[in-house]
């Protein structure tokens, strides 16, 4: 008597559950705050998870622009449900202005949705025959990449420079010795990402460091770039999380699992992203297009410390190493 | 606008009572205008500059990469008022003076710099000397590209300010003087030039603060390096972007200052230049 009691009363409080959850979503609006380059792929996405049961009726408001462009405008109040935005970094702007739970990267796959690696984009044929990183910094090479003080993308760029060397059983002054090298090679410091691309492909520079994602985006738009992924790489973890203050935290919650699940990690695949849900990552054509490397390495490798400490040792506008190195860059000596 | 207080000053004594009245309502509203759209920001600029004592704003406004983007700034920005203020000149006077087939035309061209966003300025100059340069000029990512991409937004500055007044320009005077015997360079100096000299001041001074605000041109063609090509806009961003706040409007409270005193030393020279107007 107890016992089916008991499980009248789950089945109710299930339907309930289903009830609310059907309801929430019919008439919902998501507002989607995202980075520029997944947009072509999210709104495919979104398409089909508009066609899901949990997805139908629910309509989004999305905005793109440069990822910490995006965190901040959070921050200052622009309305969010969902972040999907280019390191973890980003996030935790948002954290730190309590709209998102501290706990976002106890998720599934980590609160990430998509993978990337950091590659070198060269000319045509790759004339000066750039396979690693030290071939970057060969005399006569020149090099492109944003500033890391404005673009989150150059911040990938420095800390894979910097976790390669180490991963190469380099010392941490010798692989800061080696980032500063470096940049007496870069040609443009450019403010974003795209701004980067732009310069690349006007003509300017050997070498762009870039995302595989944004290569293969180029590509996608019809332009000719090739790229050459290193050994040694970081991979870059895309982030997603839903805000503390959003008011359709179940529809939010809903679609960020949909992001993970295999239609939708099929679908990131298409665009140039690399897949976390295993069953996709592991189709033999998603390897092929997206090749392993043995001395990959993420951002809580252990010469690199997680976002936080990487923030506080690179890129502190005070006292952090790249302050130094732009400095060093602008001595009379150089170039 | 020393020149205009004094102006509307006489104004006022000429004015029958019932009409200074209305005078001082116009310049009650241009006063408010002006507070809540102009000194409001720039006060809360100020206000976020000085937010973290005087000690930071004397660190960032000395830190070594912005004193270089701001005397680079600084710099380009003279330059390119100096070149606007010449060439600025010349146009206008061929398009009053001279009269050729197109002349609309052209005259249509000048502006279009105003339409175009910056943004496309800086793509274009891009394409124009950058390494694929169809001309062969290769000035993309040095600070010449700079210079170019400002000259081109600010094109209009000088000539739209000049033209006016070489419009109204009586040519009595020059022809008399010609009659005389006065050479054309002297006829220009001693009876042109007074008279125009203001209009290009006033030009000069507009095509300076824009030079030194200016972002979206030049971002895309200096390749923003610190110490060779950043500006202090741009330098600004990063700083912004970054996170750095007070930094960010300290050196923007710094540029500002400058801009206004370089206006208000324009502004002074040209009341000099005015004085037989008002004597």
């Amino acid at each position: 008597m107890n016992k089916g009691k008991k499980k009248l009363g789950l089945a109710a409080a299930l339907l309930t559950a289903l009830g609310l959850a059907a309801s929430a979503a019919a008439g919902t609006s998501l507002s989607l705050v995202a980075y520029s380059t997944p947009k072509p792929v999210l709104a495919k996405i979104i398409a089909a998870f508009q066609k899901t049961p949990q997805g139908a009726g629910v309509s989004f408001t999305q905005s793109y622009g440069p990822s910490t462009n995006q965190a901040r405008a959070v921050a200052a109040g622009q309305p969010a449900d969902v972040l999907f935005l280019s390191t973890g970094d980003d996030i935790d702007l948002d954290v730190d202005a309590g709209l998102v739970d501290p706990n976002w990267d106890h998720q599934s796959y980590d609160g990430i949705a998509a993978n990337t690696v950091v590659v070198f984009a060269v000319r045509d044929g790759n004339p000066k025959h750039i396979k690693g990183w030290a071939d970057l910094i060969k005399p006569g090479v020149q090099v492109v990449t944003p500033n890391p003080f404005s673009s989150g993308s150059a911040k990938w760029n420095i800390l894979a420079a910097y976790g390669a060397q180490r991963r190469l059983g380099k010392t941490d002054k010798q692989a800061t010795q080696y980032v500063k090298t470096l940049f007496d090679h870069v040609v443009s410091q450019d403010t974003s990402g795209s701004n980067a691309t732009n310069t690349f492909l006007s003509g300017k520079g050997d070498v762009l460091i870039t995302y595989e994602s944004e290569a293969l985006n180029a590509r996608l738009q019809g332009k000719n770039i090739q790229y050459v992924i290193p050994r040694q790489t970081m991979l870059i973890q895309l982030p997603v999380a839903v805000t503390k203050s959003s008011p359709n935290k179940d529809t939010a919650n809903a679609f960020i699992r949909y992001l993970k699940s295999v239609p939708a990690q099929e679908l990131f695949a298409q665009y140039g992203f690399r897949p976390v849900n295993p069953q996709v990552a592991n189709e033999p054509a998603v390897k092929k297009e997206f090749p392993a490397r043995p001395g990959i390495f993420a951002i809580d490798d252990k010469y690199i410390g997680g976002w936080r400490n990487a923030d506080k040792v690179w890129f502190d506008p005070k006292h952090g190493r790249m302050v130094e190195i732009e400095q060093a860059d602008g001595g009379p000596s150089s170039g | 606008m020393e020149g205009r207080r004094l102006a509307s000053a006489s104004a006022i004594v000429a004015l029958p009572r019932s009409e200074r009245a209305g005078t001082a309502l116009s310049l009650g509203f241009v006063t408010t205008y002006l507070s809540v759209i102009v000194a409001l920001p720039i006060a809360a600029l100020v206000w976020a500059a000085r937010a973290d004592g005087l000690s930071q704003f004397w660190f960032w406004v000395s830190q070594p990469e912005a004193v270089a983007a701001l005397k680079l700034t600084l710099a380009v920005a003279a330059l390119v008022a100096l070149t606007n203020a010449v060439f600025g000149t010349l146009l206008a006077w061929v398009l009053v003076r001279d009269d050729f087939r197109g002349k609309p035309l052209v005259n249509a061209v000048i502006d279009l710099p105003f339409a175009l966003p910056t943004i496309v300025a800086g793509l274009l100059v891009l394409a124009l000397y950058g390494p694929d340069s169809p001309v062969h000029v290769h000035a993309a990512f040095t600070r010449t590209a700079i210079y170019l991409a400002l000259l081109f937004v600010t094109l209009p500055f000088v000539v739209r300010t000049v033209q006016p007044v070489l419009y109204e320009l009586d040519t009595d005077m020059e022809e008399a003087a010609r009659s005389l015997g006065a050479r054309e360079v002297v006829v220009f100096v001693r009876i042109v030039l007074p008279s125009i000299l203001p209009g290009i001041l006033s030009g000069v001074a507009m095509a300076f603060a824009r030079a030194v605000g200016e972002i979206g041109a030049i971002t895309l063609i200096s390749g923003d390096r610190p110490f060779h090509t950043e500006v202090a806009s741009v330098w600004i961003l990063n700083a912004s972007q970054s996170g750095n706040g007070t930094g960010a409007a300290a050196v923007a409270v710094l540029l500002l200052a400058i801009a206004f005193a370089v206006l208000l030393g324009v502004g002074g020279l040209r009341f000099f230049a005015t004085r037989h107007e008002r004597a």
